[in-house]
């Protein structure tokens, strides 16, 4: 169990491992977690399953080197074990036919949006979706995403691939030509801001799927609360998809820097 | 207690070394002893560090206690232990000398020995019904110390345990590794039944690991009793979330007849006051994990925490003392407890009141915040506060606390812990259809058997109480073995 049968690297920082877990594999639905420690000393990170293959009893999780935890899974090898995974958590997306749904990844969350966009065109909807990153190196998974989008924007910060421009620019284009019925925004909390900003000019029912810092995962330790519509929620068990237009996103960015000043162990991740 | 029971203490007690060590000493001649003080490492010492606040009795001084012990015809103490320990029983053989015999007659109805000696609350329970209490008005006999050096002296000669046992009856399942979850499963082992135990966490103990410090309950030995329960026969799966990872029902088809749930009341409560969620505001929860099963305060270890100057503690329960005296450890200068009614109705220990306050913990009671203040990185940097009087006692027979307008202040800190109680963890519950369930989220039980509306699935501990204390949740589990054993027995008749 745990053991990690595949490892390809996305780009520089982003690795894509395949890991043995069958159980989690079987449960997994579009939208559920895991946590992740490494080793007896390791921290328990929250990991957005990407994927999962329930013949072959494995899952694929994205990673993105970032902290401490994230160099630590991002370096490990083919053949080698993770100590613990524990899941799937949290509440699965609430997948059915609504029409037109508008996809939004930015960077490395496109990982978790994946298995999304495929559930939500396997679920008879017409689905277009942006993906957004600061630069071509740092698109990842596009192949998959084409296989289950109508249609694929690709906006690049820098113009090295796709267009020239924020994800809001791709997004305002298609909304603009055709009626959407539902938008999904998953990436960096300040992303997810704006993009939860545009739908909600245009009046999209919006859902955003969020990071926070998570320690059990369970609902034991609350350290994940956002504030939602006025009241706290926690995003491991209310979560990790909340109505993006009720999300306090300036609440939620000042929290995901809880631990970066006070220590230099580091908990950000993806 | 059964008449049964009653009758075997009965028989126990007319033993002949009984006797002999009864009238060896004269009973006037016992009560003339004063209870022996249970060693503590001095306050300025022990906040340096996590070491125990408590050093243990020594072998002179647990069979002097053990000779205040009467042996009573009628041990009113057994009454006031949830999980019926025949006191007087293991107290004697202390007395004479026979540990091995004293940890034995623990071992029979305590799966956690070392871990009661340590954390229950005896003030209230057998030490409050025992003779000197009741009769004498004399400071009882010290039965939790007691226990206490029984389960360590069994901890430093581990060849006087059991070898492996093997199990063959039918599959049980425990659902969460606490106390409810640890006993529930060592009394069924011994009953013969193959018992796994699925713990969510990558650990097993429940809150005697990520809750209650190490100067209080060393990790330790939580291990060494989980240790004997593998020996007993229990297997034990981490990382696995009933509900999540897989249900009941698909535990039912790989062959287990009969569940266990003791998952806990793992969902912390905040005061939903503005700015609750300012960075360094946490739940004792999350503060305590860190600390207690992520090692966080080590630089060894990945998981981070902050360590606060001038740190509050919002409750007055043992939580909230925890979660103070954690903070002195881990260089906290001004570590507060703010408490909305006065210190004689908080709801921790006396013991750990004690303790926390010669460990320089300051006390800012009949006091409540009703709002938190940031910097502009959004980290908390202040408190508001509201002066509060008694009033008039409400449900819990407390007196009610009633704010004074005007009365508001702020005081200047950088940590605030929210220790104000927990809820009851929904994923177990909410994963099973049809679950008859209270309005307070507890899964409803039949309080003789402890099984719930569904078949075959028993419930005890917090998921069941809401939130109480150790020992209470060993009750549980405890009843609920009885009960899956008759539920397992019925069956198969």
């Amino acid at each position: 169990m745990n053991k990690i049968v595949e490892k390809e690297y996305l780009s520089d920082k982003v690795v894509k491992l395949v890991i043995h877990a069958p159980l989690i594999a079987q449960k997994r639905k579009a939208g559920h977690f895991v946590i992740v420690k490494i080793g007896e000393k390791g921290e328990r990170i929250p990991l957005t399953i990407s994927s999962a293959d329930t013949e072959k009893g494995t899952i694929t999780l994205i990673i993105q080197k970032v902290g401490v935890t994230s160099h630590k899974v991002a370096n490990l090898e083919v053949g080698d074990i993770i100590s613990d995974i524990s899941g799937p958590l949290g509440q699965p997306t609430a997948i059915k036919k609504v029409g037109t749904v508008l996809c939004a990844g930015g960077g490395v969350g496109i990982a978790p949006l994946n298995p999304i966009v495929e559930a939500m065109k396997k679920a008879g909807n017409k689905v277009i979706t942006v993906l957004a990153a600061r630069s071509k190196d740092l698109i990842i998974l596009e192949d998959s995403i084409r296989k289950y989008s109508d249609e694929v924007i690709i906006m690049t910060d820098d113009g090295s691939y796709g267009k020239k421009g924020l994800v809001t620019e791709g997004m305002e284009e298609i909304i603009n030509r055709e009626k959407i019925d539902l938008a999904i925004t998953i990436g960096p909390a300040i992303m997810m801001k704006y993009t939860s900003l545009l739908t909600k000019k245009y009046n999209i029912h919006t859902l955003a799927s969020l990071n926070s810092i998570m320690v059990d995962g369970t609902g034991m330790c609350g350290a994940c609360r956002v504030t939602v519509g006025g009241e706290t929620r926690f995003v491991c068990v209310d979560g990790p998809e909340f109505d993006a237009h009720e999300v306090d996103f300036d609440e939620l960015l000042l929290r995901l820097k809880a631990y970066n000043p006070a220590t230099e162990k580091n908990t950000k991740n993806n | 207690m059964s008449d049964l029971m009653s009758n075997n203490i009965k028989q126990d007690r007319e033993e002949e070394w009984r006797i002999d060590l009864r009238k060896s000493i004269k009973a006037k001649d016992r009560t003339a002893l004063e209870r022996i003080r249970m060693p503590e490492v001095e306050p300025n010492i022990r906040v340096k560090s996590h070491i125990e606040v408590n050093m243990g009795l020594s072998p002179e001084q647990a069979i002097a206690e053990a000779g205040r012990c009467l042996d009573c015809v009628n041990p009113t103490c057994m009454e006031g232990c949830p999980v019926g320990v025949n006191i007087p029983k293991f107290i004697k053989y202390i007395e004479a000398g026979l540990l091995a015999e004293a940890a034995n007659t623990l071992n029979q109805t305590n799966m956690l020995p070392a871990v009661c000696g340590r954390v229950c609350p005896q003030e209230i329970q057998c030490e409050a019904n025992c003779f000197y209490t009741l009769k004498l008005h004399k400071p009882a006999v010290g039965i939790g110390n007691l226990e206490r050096y029984v389960a360590d002296w069994c901890l430093n000669n581990q060849e006087n345990i059991a070898e492996n046992k093997i199990v063959t009856g039918p599959k049980v399942a425990v659902i969460g590794g606490g106390p409810a979850g640890l006993t529930a499963a060592g009394d069924l082992a011994r009953l013969n039944y193959q018992v796994t135990i699925f713990e969510a966490l990558h650990d097993f103990g429940g809150v005697l690991k990520y809750g209650i410090p190490e100067f209080r309950l060393p990790n330790n030995i939580v291990n060494f009793e989980i240790e004997k329960l593998k020996k007993e026969g229990v297997k034990f799966v981490k990382n696995f979330v009933v509900g999540k990872t897989a249900t009941l029902e698909d535990l039912r088809e790989e062959g287990f007849q009969a569940f266990f749930i003791g998952s806990g009341a793992g969902l912390p409560r905040f005061m939903n006051i503005p700015g609750e969620n300012y960075n360094g505001i946490l739940s004792s929860n999350e503060y305590l994990t860190r600390v207690n099963l992520m090692n966080a305060s080590n630089p060894e270890f990945d998981t981070p925490v902050d360590m606060g100057k001038n740190v509050a503690v919002i409750g007055g329960g043992n939580t909230a003392m925890d979660s103070v005296r954690t903070a002195k450890r881990l260089g906290a200068e001004r570590a507060i407890i703010i408490y909305r009614r006065s210190i004689d109705e908080m709801p921790a220990r006396k013991e750990e009141i004690h303790h926390a306050i010669e460990e320089g913990i300051e006390f800012i009671t009949l006091t409540n915040p009703i709002e938190y203040f940031a910097d502009s990185h959004g980290n908390v940097n202040k408190v508001r506060v509201q002066k509060m009087e008694l009033g008039e006692p409400d449900s819990s027979g407390r007196r009610k606390p009633v704010p004074i307008n005007g009365s508001e202040y702020d005081i200047a800190i950088d940590q605030v812990i929210v220790s104000v109680g927990v809820s009851p963890n929904p994923i177990v519950p909410k994963s099973i259809q049809n679950l008859a369930i209270s309005k307070w989220q507890t899964i409803e039980v039949n309080p003789e058997t402890m099984q719930s509306n569904i078949e075959g699935v028993f419930a005890g501990g917090d998921i069941v109480r809401g939130g109480a204390t150790v020992i209470l949740a060993m009750g549980d589990g405890r009843k609920a073995a009885a009960g899956i054993h008759q539920y397992l027995q019925d069956r198969a008749n």
